[in-house]
């Protein structure tokens, strides 16, 4: 049970989902969840500050050389992909986008899937492009879980649609269902 | 989908190889990120195995120039982040106008647009023809590119926006004449400019600066390397000089974060004493 990491990857439609989940966390949760959302970057507005007042968890923008500390949920910082180093430190990289995006789903999914393997939980929400089923793949590859939410309850459907042609995945739940899932998850 | 071709281990292995033959030494950059590029070049170049690209590595000199070109990260844009070219612009910029002369470091400047920039504020301040910047890089490609000051006219715009929003008053299309689908800036900046490679890694200082701007290039170092470029810096800069960091970077951890005081909100740090 130790050591496991949660990444949630999302695009358009997935702040809410994302802040219901985290009103559905304890603050003794188990381990480190890590957020890639796409978003612009001209606001200055944080993400982690939103989220934060939306939640009662402990919720900062990815630093880098940062150890992921359990029960603590951070954010990647816009423009910036963000990859998980052997010792479980973040690394941030400024490389080109990836499926025009930076930070990329993809990009984390397999940076962390190679460092946690089987330890890796990976969920990815609705969204309106093709990042991260590619990461899916590969953290299945590595022996890792994927979770995903239900197009059906999608805002934007794309984004998990392209999953479910490509693969199967281990849990699929309807938005509703997701804060209570990912709450369990330590506990199955 | 493929598993990762190239194991951790393996990847020691070439970075002791390139240090042996090349004199190039990546063992102190981020993990990460440099597994990533040195897998993604492998899968570009499809090698059959890890022992054939390892081979092709050590025996070809080519080949290995463009694994420096593609392994390290040479994604950078005019004017990045404009509020901190506005920062340079309001408060540094003035301080530096009262020197006699002034030399300008950018340090891991891969193609050489925030040079530019920079000699464009220079420009408007009327202080470029008194000011000398210094652009390096570890790769000798972006260096030859950085010179010529020919940049893709596609993005143009996204300079012209940011220029504005950095508080640019003229028209920024004065500064570039376009030719088809390249922008070619003018000799007036690049005649205060003087790019050539260095390896921030094992080069040594070649000069004392007012200002040192390294941005982006730190996050793809290891903490101890990355104080061994601050101490270089340190060394490097005058007293009462500035160091200019990327947006996710900081002088925070360094050893010396304590003669240093940081200008307002942007990553820009003031040396206010030298070393004792």
């Amino acid at each position: 049970m130790q050591d496991r990491l949660l990444v949630i990857g999302g695009s358009a439609g997935s702040l809410q989902v994302v802040i219901s989940i985290l009103k559905g966390m304890g603050k003794d949760y188990p381990w480190p969840v890590l957020i890639v959302l796409h978003r612009t970057n001209s606001f200055e507005s944080s993400l982690e500050e939103l989220l934060s007042s939306r939640s009662h968890l402990s919720i900062k923008e990815v630093e880098e050389k940062e150890p992921l500390v359990p029960g603590r949920v951070y954010v990647c910082p816009a423009d910036y992909h963000v990859l998980l180093e052997q010792d479980h430190t973040t690394s941030l990289d400024y490389s080109e986008r990836v499926n025009f995006s930076r930070p990329s789903i993809d990009v984390t999914f397999r940076s962390a899937a190679d460092v946690y393997g089987q330890a890796l939980i990976a969920l990815l929400l609705s969204g309106g492009n093709a990042d991260g089923s590619d990461g899916m793949a590969y953290v299945r590859e590595k022996g890792g879980m994927i979770l995903l939410q239900d197009p059906q309850t999608a805002e934007v459907p794309y984004m998990p649609q392209q999953v479910l042609l490509r693969m199967t995945v281990d849990v699929i739940a309807s938005a509703g269902e997701l804060p209570s899932l990912v709450r369990g998850l330590p506990y199955r | 989908m493929e598993i990762n071709p190239i194991q951790t281990e393996e990847l020691e292995l070439l970075l002791n190889d390139i240090s042996t033959q090349y004199g190039y030494d990546f063992t102190e950059y981020s993990r990460a990120s440099l597994q990533r590029r040195v897998q993604r070049l492998f899968a570009v170049d499809k090698f059959p195995s890890f022992a054939e690209f390892r081979y092709r590595l050590r025996s070809d000199g080519h080949y290995f120039s463009r694994f420096v070109e593609e392994i390290t990260v040479n994604v950078t844009e005019m004017l990045r982040d404009p509020s901190f070219y506005r920062t340079l612009r309001t408060t540094i910029l003035p301080i530096l106008a009262t020197h006699p002369f002034i030399r300008i470091w950018h340090a891991g400047c891969s193609t050489g647009e925030e040079v530019y920039s920079m000699a464009i504020l220079l420009k408007e301040m009327g202080i470029l023809h008194k000011s000398l910047l210094y652009g390096t890089d570890i790769n000798p490609l972006v260096i030859d590119r950085a010179r010529k000051g020919i940049f893709p006219m596609s993005q143009m715009q996204k300079y012209s926006e940011n220029y504005i929003q950095a508080g640019g008053v003229k028209d920024f299309s004065t500064y570039y004449t376009a030719n088809y689908h390249l922008a070619k800036f003018d000799s007036s900046l690049t005649g205060r400019m003087i790019f050539s490679t260095h390896n921030l890694v094992s080069d040594f200082s070649f000069n004392e600066f007012h200002l040192i701007l390294c941005r982006n290039v730190l996050i793809y170092f290891e903490r101890e390397l990355q104080t061994k470029v601050f101490r270089l810096f340190d060394y490097s800069l005058e007293n009462f000089g500035y160091l200019a960091l990327g947006s996710k970077e900081s002088l925070r951890f360094s050893p010396m974060a304590g003669r240093y005081r940081q200008v307002g909100k942007e990553k820009i740090w003031r040396k206010v004493s030298d070393a004792g």
